[in-house]
C-alpha cells in the first residue's frame, strides 16, 4: 500500500487500504480500531500505522511510504474474507464483495 | 488452466476467480490470460495484496469462501490437475545443474486429484462438507503474521512501485529486504527474480534450487491438510 506523502486525504486512504476515518476510529469491514485524527479529512501515516499495528516504510531517496500488512496474530483476523479491488487485463476494476451469494475459489497464480 | 473446472462447477453457484501475482502486470500476464480466454474474472495484482490480505505464500494457492463471504480454507497448494512438470525427463546431456533442479522439481509434492474432489465435495454439501473449516480453525491455519512478515510486504510494495518507475536498483533493495524478511514467500522471491531475467542468481545471490533445498522440497507445496 503506497503512498507520495505522509499525509493522506481520508478518501484515498480508504480506498488504498481499505480502512476507512469514522468517529469510532478507523473501520474495515465489521472492525474498528481506536483513532483520533488531528484532522477529520487527512490521515497521518505514522499514527494510522500505529493504530493498525501495521508497519510503515519509508523510502526517502524516492519519497514514497508503504504500509505493510498488519502485525501480530494470524494473517486472517478472522474467518471473514477480506474484501479488495483489483483490475481485470483490460484495466476494469472488481470487487469480491461484488460476489456476495456465491461460492468463491480464489486463485492466486502468475506468470513467472 | 481453471476453465474446465469453473464449466463444470459454475452452474452449481460457484465463481473462479484467479488473481495474477505479476509485478509487471499485463505486459507479463496479458498473453496467458488471452490465451486461456477464461469466462471467469481473471485480476492482476502488481503487489500481492493477496499476500498481505490473505497469507499467500506460493501460487497456485486457492481460498475457499462461502456464500456469506465467509473463508471455510485458508490459502493452500490448488492444483486443478496434475502439473506437466511432475513427469519432465532428464535429458541425457543435462548438466548436473540442469539435472539437480529438473530432479528438485519432479520431487515437488502435488495432490491435485485430492484437491479437486474436495472442492467438488464442497460445492456439493457446503456447510456440511467436512472439508469446510469452522471460523475458528480458519484463522488458525492462516500464516502467522510477525512484525518481520507484515513489514515484507511493505518492501514488496515499494519495490514494485520503484520497478514501475524505472527505478530497477532501487527497487532491487526492496526486494531483497522482503526476501530477507520473509524467507519462504515464494511470490516475492519468483516475482522479483524474474524481473531481474537470467541475472536474477546474480543480482539476488541465489537461486531456486538452492532455496527449495534450504526451505526443503516437502515444504514447497505442504500436504493438503483437508479435514
Amino acid at each position: 500500500m503506497i503512498f507520495g506523502t505522509a499525509r493522506v486525504p481520508a478518501a484515498e486512504f480508504a480506498r488504498v487500504t481499505g480502512w476507512r476515518s469514522k468517529p469510532e476510529g478507523l473501520c474495515r469491514d465489521e472492525m474498528c480500531v481506536p483513532f483520533e485524527p488531528a484532522d477529520a479529512d487527512v490521515v497521518d501515516l505514522g499514527a494510522a500505522a500505529e493504530a493498525l499495528g501495521m508497519p510503515l516504510v519509508h523510502d526517502a531517496e524516492n519519497a514514497l511510504w508503504a504500509l505493510g500488512a498488519r502485525a501480530g496474530g494470524h494473517a486472517l483476523e478472522t474467518a471473514v474474507a477480506p474484501d479488495f479491488e483489483l483490475p481485470d487485463a483490460d484495466g476494469q476494476p472488481f470487487r469480491l464483495l461484488s460476489l456476495r451469494g456465491q461460492k468463491v475459489v480464489l486463485v492466486a497464480w502468475a506468470s513467472w | 488452466m481453471w476453465q474446465g473446472l469453473r464449466s463444470e462447477l459454475h452452474p452449481l453457484g460457484v465463481e473462479i476467480v484467479t488473481i495474477a501475482l505479476d509485478t509487471r502486470g499485463v505486459e507479463t500476464a496479458g498473453p496467458w490470460i488471452a490465451k486461456a480466454a477464461p469466462q471467469h474474472p481473471s485480476l492482476i495484482d502488481r503487489t500481492h495484496l493477496v499476500d498481505a490480505l490473505y497469507g499467500v505464500i506460493n501460487v497456485p494457492s486457492g481460498i475457499w469462501i462461502d456464500e456469506d463471504g465467509n473463508i471455510v480454507r485458508p490459502p493452500e497448494p490448488a492444483h486443478p490437475q496434475r502439473p506437466g512438470y511432475l513427469d519432465r525427463e532428464i535429458p541425457a546431456d543435462a548438466s548436473p545443474d540442469r539435472r539437480e533442479a529438473i530432479a528438485l522439481v519432479r520431487a515437488l509434492h502435488v495432490e491435485s486429484e485430492r484437491y479437486v474432489a474436495a472442492l467438488r465435495d464442497w460445492v456439493r454439501l457446503g456447510r456440511a462438507s467436512r472439508y469446510a473449516l469452522g471460523p475458528e480453525e480458519v484463522v488458525r491455519r492462516s500464516r502467522p503474521r510477525p512484525i518481520e512478515e507484515a513489514t515484507a510486504a511493505a518492501h514488496f510494495a515499494l519495490g514494485q512501485a520503484l520497478d514501475a518507475r524505472g527505478a530497477r536498483d532501487a527497487a532491487t533493495a526492496h526486494f531483497r529486504a522482503a526476501h530477507r524478511l520473509q524467507p519462504d514467500n515464494w511470490t516475492y522471491r519468483r516475482d522479483a527474480w524474474s524481473l531481474a531475467g537470467t541475472e536474477h542468481e546474480r543480482v539476488y545471490g541465489t537461486s531456486w534450487v538452492e532455496e527449495v533445498k534450504r526451505e526443503g522440497v516437502e515444504n514447497y507445496y505442504p500436504a493438503l491438510r483437508l479435514e
